[in-house]
């Protein structure tokens, strides 16, 4: 008997170990190393001394840190609310159409699919070049007569932010587009049917019928929301730079933790210490809002 | 089917409704269309003829350009670099995240639950905000400007998702199976190998195109490991085209069409399976 258990275990743990190694190094380590780096000082790449949750009061108190930090976290909220209302509306309207069969929604759908598929780094370089003051777009407004609307988009601090997360949604918006799409598609169809034939408009189907019934993959498209827009990263370094510029008007959370860590803040050295702490409050910011959303939609979650 | 939005049959306000929304969707798809359209012309162009003939197709189709930045400006290599990276990561996701799927979906262990969580436990965690200590470990392993280094951050980022879709997949194959090949005189690996992989490949595909794109496609991290530049890939490697070239908007745009054209032509093919796959980990 005792034989058999240890060959059962052992076939276990030959079975788990490599991942289980690879994880445990390079995602539970980093983690546990982020906290615990956060509360020392350090001297480049040298923990000197612990100094318990200086480095977080300095992130939130001390000059240039609480400028900087505060500046990105409203634009990293500018992001999530923007592609809240803009993308996930227009994915949920897309998703609901397309789902409805309208006519060419084969195309529609293969379509919508494509930029989803392309780096960031190259769809930011490609508008980066688009939306230059020589660019295509300002191209474009000259031929429609509307020369007074052309700008530096990514020149100018009102419009910059509002620039790239245009960008990130014509990029993005059809992956929840497909994604609500085969939720509908899992609702019952003699739901949908009844209720067309008891006459039920579009609008009232979906707010009343269909709205309900996919709100777990609305909760889904939401946490992804939150963790992409807190990791915006390379759609400003592509666009407007790591500086975040012009004016640190375009700065995130992303890009100020990467200055941080290797780079310069405001022309300082690299600081691994506030670094850490910037890495903590992004974990903590992703791991909150998202056990939130979670919490929210289970509360509404409907089942048949 | 009845409940098609279709404009036979329907009330003039309906379909009023849905022309509106035909016509916005159209809009999307010249928003998608055209700026790659734009891409690819512009690419046969001069500096002088982007700028004043923004939209005049090229006076002639020259490749020039395309020779110039895949061979003398090292595209190929980065290509290439993209090429190995993503194929060794990817292949190592799939082995060891299957058997760690395997490990945890067919056997009965108390421990079962915790060695799943831990392998979940990366899912939700963004790798990026752990730049600085991923940063000692790789320096310590000494794989600073190795390609190791972000094939091991690769791995590590696609194992989550690949256990949590194939463990699922797998706790829906009989149990049953496995008991008669035992009896057959099968051990576990003959099992793994010769049962379990077999009935688990639509899931692996599935897998494979969800971690691959990512992986492809990442920016951050080889950026922070990778500097020399003939280990770079495709991403890095267009960053630092860019850095060195930002006024020679024929050459950019020749370098965008070879970063994204490849993809799109995979995409024509399969577009299916990437739609599937992408989308896996957010559709039940």
């Amino acid at each position: 008997m005792n034989v058999k258990r240890l060959r059962k275990a052992s076939w276990i743990i030959f079975f788990v170990t490599p991942g289980l190694l690879i994880v445990g190094i390079f995602i539970l380590l980093p983690l546990f190393m982020s906290l615990y780096n956060s509360l020392f000082s350090w001297n480049q790449l040298i923990p000197v001394q612990f100094i318990g949750l200086e480095n977080f009061k300095r992130l939130f108190t001390g000059y240039p840190y609480n400028i900087r930090f505060f500046n990105a976290l409203r634009n990293n909220l500018i992001w999530f609310l923007t592609t809240m209302v803009v993308q996930n509306s227009l994915g949920l309207l897309f998703g609901y159409l397309l789902s409805r069969n309208i006519p060419g929604y084969q195309a529609f759908k293969r379509i919508f699919f494509i930029p989803v598929l392309f780096s960031i780094i190259a769809v930011g370089f490609l508008w980066g070049l688009y939306l230059k003051p020589t660019g295509l777009v300002n191209n474009f407004l000259a031929v429609i007569g509307l020369d007074s609307w052309r700008h530096a988009w990514l020149g100018e601090e009102r419009f910059a932010t509002l620039s790239i997360i245009l960008v990130n949604i014509w990029r993005w918006v059809g992956f929840p587009s497909l994604v609500f799409l085969a939720a509908i598609d899992n609702v019952p169809r003699e739901c949908i049917e009844a209720a067309h034939l008891d006459g039920v408009g579009e609008w009232r189907m979906f707010w009343r019928i269909i709205f309900p019934l996919i709100i777990p993959s609305i909760t889904i498209i939401v946490v992804l929301t939150v963790i992409g827009s807190l990791n915006v990263f390379e759609q400003i370094y592509t666009m407007t730079g790591l500086d975040g510029g012009p004016n640190y008007s375009t700065d995130t959370i992303g890009t100020l933790f990467y200055r941080t860590a290797f780079g310069s803040v405001d022309a300082g050295s690299p600081e691994i210490g506030i670094g850490s702490a910037i890495g903590v409050v992004i974990y903590l910011l992703t791991f909150l809002i998202s056990l939130i959303s979670i919490l929210s939609g289970r509360e509404k979650e409907v089942q048949l | 089917m009845i409940t098609d939005l279709r404009f036979r049959g329907a009330s003039v306000p309906k379909r009023l409704f849905i022309l509106l929304m035909i016509v916005v969707m159209c809009v999307y798809v010249l928003l998608i269309l055209y700026p790659l359209f734009n891409m690819v012309i512009s690419s046969f162009k001069s500096n002088r003829e982007i700028l004043t003939h923004p939209f005049a197709l090229p006076d002639t189709v020259d490749f020039t350009n395309y020779r110039v930045v895949w061979v003398d400006k090292g595209f190929n290599i980065y290509f290439l670099n993209s090429l190995l990276v993503t194929a060794v990561s990817m292949g190592l996701v799939l082995l060891f995240g299957s058997m760690g799927a395997y490990g945890v979906s067919r056997y009965q262990y108390r421990a079962s639950t915790i060695v799943y969580m831990l392998f979940l436990s990366g899912i939700m965690l963004p790798l990026k905000a752990a730049i600085i200590p991923l940063f000692l470990i790789i320096k310590r392993l000494g794989l600073i400007d190795s390609r190791l280094s972000v094939i091991f951050i690769f791995i590590a980022m696609g194992l989550p998702s690949t256990v949590f879709i194939l463990s699922g997949f797998m706790k829906g194959i009989p149990m049953e199976i496995e008991y008669a090949a035992r009896i057959d005189g099968c051990n576990d690996l003959v099992i793994f190998r010769r049962i379990m992989m077999p009935m688990t490949a639509p899931a692996i595909a599935l897998v494979t195109i969800y971690n691959a794109v990512p992986i492809w496609n990442d920016f951050f991290f080889p950026l922070v490991f990778l500097q020399t530049n003939t280990r770079k890939t495709l991403p890095v490697g267009l960053s630092t085209f860019f850095g060195q070239h930002a006024t020679n908007w024929s050459l950019l745009f020749t370098s965008l069409s070879i970063a994204i054209l490849p993809m799109l032509l995979l995409y024509l093919f399969m577009s299916r399976y990437f739609i599937k796959g992408m989308t896996a980990g957010a559709v039940k």
